[in-house]
């Protein structure tokens, strides 16, 4: 029996979220004794998952899995529990593992815990805590099924080094033909995603139109962050659904989170609560934000916000 | 076209999150209980398509007594008839189970959920009926546009858009975006009056057993108040993040 980790990888590269899930996954392995087995597919440069605990990697190679296709995948790492007698998955929070994680626990009728934030503090009964109620609580959830589908919620267990010698082993797996189809794929190349940044920049309606975004995106330009909005932005349709952070939007984890122009809704900000640090910048000084961030500048976001990316740039020089 | 949407019951947006009996409850007192945000998305487009695509809708609850009043409101929206599965729900995992065992007594071409609910959070209900029945899933789902038995979709990735084709039967995971904020029905005076003529039936549970428990629950640390920083210092701000937050 081995601790399974799906790590996860694009153009060859491992994902920020897998290598947070490895990591997880060797320090539960350590405290059951046990090994952990990579599941890589389609990458080649292991040097990543060798620096951070992989005991075994199994290299899979298939022309049919270039797309992820959570049907697909999850036949995959079905077929490899199998065969490793896996007890314990262990995911990462991306879109891709979170889909994947949710069929994988109806195919092996198995319990699947998402939003896990620390190891398990006890392994008989199995006790992990996760965040609930949109990150207004924890729940320290009994897993009770004899395979257990774990993932992990981003930036909360953190990377860590652990060099090894991976054994590695590659596996033929065949996959049978299906009627679903990815058509077509759209996604901004070299943009910072709201999933993978450890720095999130978000605008609300303090900006006072789309026009003004310029100063967000330059802010995060500078600080290699990615960019996001608040509710009432994205259904004026000043920007993207997909920049839509909150309760109904994309939950946010990152390290430092700055809000322009955003007053802080109870939804809003359970939705980015999961930020370690929290920065707000907003004209009103009654705002809610003000009671949920760690810093905060009263002050008119149209010269408090150029004057720090002009400040923030002189620092990268 | 025979449609399910799946409703879970859960604490209104801006409700209070308290916990009673030594943390291990929630605390339900004064607390007012609406149909999911996600599974309204996807019943909304359900109504749509009964125009669309002459569609039956039917919505389901797994849940006790308490939650018919969610029911009615989803009738009240559109829908045509409403079960309810007569249980405590305990966990996504033996919910999707009694789901999926409704779904072998009556087929139904397009499954919706919601992406996941806002009280639990598990976002695991959709995939593992889809998964129990071998039907197609479609997470995060944006867009559907159903044409006879093919359907085409797109689900939210992590920087971008995904778009699929695929054949019915299939069970999405609805989000914003699958109907806007605003297309949101909010019911009438009529649609109220006739929800209430409308079918609500009970069906027993199975029990299945749940593969995961809430023992306790607790809330975050009380927060240290924020640090204020002058607007005309803006060093002060770059400063505190570098070297006492350290996230610069």
């Amino acid at each position: 029996m081995s601790i399974l980790v799906y790590t996860e990888s694009e153009n060859n590269k491992f994902k920020k979220s897998a290598i947070e899930a490895l990591s997880y996954g060797k320090a539960l392995a350590k405290k059951m004794n046990e090994n952990v087995t990579c599941v890589s597919i389609n990458s080649s440069d292991f040097s990543d998952l060798k620096q951070h605990g992989a005991d075994k990697i199994i290299d899979i190679q298939n022309s049919s899995l270039e797309n992820f296709t959570s049907k697909n995948y999850a036949e995959v790492i079905h077929q490899i529990v199998k065969t490793e007698n896996s007890k314990v998955i262990i995911l990462s929070s991306s879109s891709d593992s979170k889909y994947l994680g949710a069929y994988l626990s109806g195919k092996t009728e198995s319990a699947f815990v998402s939003n896990v934030v620390e190891l398990p503090s006890s392994l008989n009964p199995f006790l992990v805590k996760r965040t609930c109620f949109t990150n207004k609580a924890f729940s320290t959830t009994e897993i009770k099924s004899e395979i257990k589908i774990i993932s992990v919620s981003s930036n909360s267990f953190g990377i860590i080094e652990n060099s090894c010698d991976s054994e590695i082993k590659q596996i033929a797996i065949e996959i049978g033909s299906s009627d679903f189809k990815i058509k077509n794929i759209d996604k901004q190349t070299g943009a910072v995603t709201i999933a993978d940044a450890d720095i999130v920049v978000s605008g609300g309606r303090g900006l006072k139109g789309p026009e003004n975004w310029h100063l967000i995106e330059k802010l995060a330009n500078v600080l290699g962050a990615a960019t996001a909005c608040s509710k009432p932005v994205s259904d004026l349709g000043w920007r993207p659904h997909s920049e839509h952070v909150g309760q109904t939007g994309k939950p946010v984890a990152s390290n430092l989170y700055i809000a322009i122009g955003i007053s802080g809704a109870i939804q809003h900000l359970a939705g980015i609560n999961s930020s370690k640090i929290k920065v707000v910048i907003n004209n009103d000084p009654e705002a809610p934000f003000f009671k949920a961030a760690d810093y905060g500048i009263v002050g008119d976001a149209f010269e408090v916000v150029p004057e720090l990316i002009e400040k923030l740039e002189k620092r990268a020089q | 076209m025979n449609i399910l949407v799946c409703i879970s019951n859960v604490p209104d947006t801006t409700s209070k999150i308290n916990f009673v009996e030594n943390d291990t409850v929630f605390d339900k007192n004064g607390v007012q209980f609406v149909i999911n945000p996600n599974d309204e998305f996807g019943l909304t487009k359900a109504v749509w398509m009964k125009e669309s695509h002459n569609a039956n809708v039917t919505v389901l609850t797994v849940g006790d007594q308490s939650t018919e009043p969610t029911l009615r409101k989803c009738l009240a929206i559109g829908a045509d008839k409403a079960i309810r599965v007569d249980c405590n729900a305990k966990d996504g995992f033996s919910v999707a189970k009694e789901i999926t065992q409704f779904c072998k007594t009556e087929k139904f071409d397009l499954i919706i959920c919601g992406r996941e609910s806002i009280d639990y959070n598990g976002g695991v209900v959709a995939g593992i009926i889809a998964g129990m029945l071998d039907y197609n899933f479609i997470t995060n789902c944006v867009s559907l546009d159903v044409k006879g038995n093919n359907a085409e979709a797109s689900r939210e990735i992590d920087g971008g858009i995904e778009t699929i084709e695929c054949n019915l039967p299939l069970v999405i995971g609805a989000q914003k975006g699958l109907v806007e904020e605003s297309d949101l029905i909010i019911p009438n005076m009529r649609g109220i009056m006739t929800a209430r003529q409308k079918p609500l039936e009970t069906i027993q549970a199975q029990n299945f057993d749940a593969t995961s428990e809430n023992k306790t629950y607790h809330k975050p640390d009380a927060k240290n108040e924020v640090k204020l920083v002058n607007a005309d210092e803006i060093d002060k701000l770059i400063d505190l993040l570098e070297n006492e937050a350290k996230v610069i």
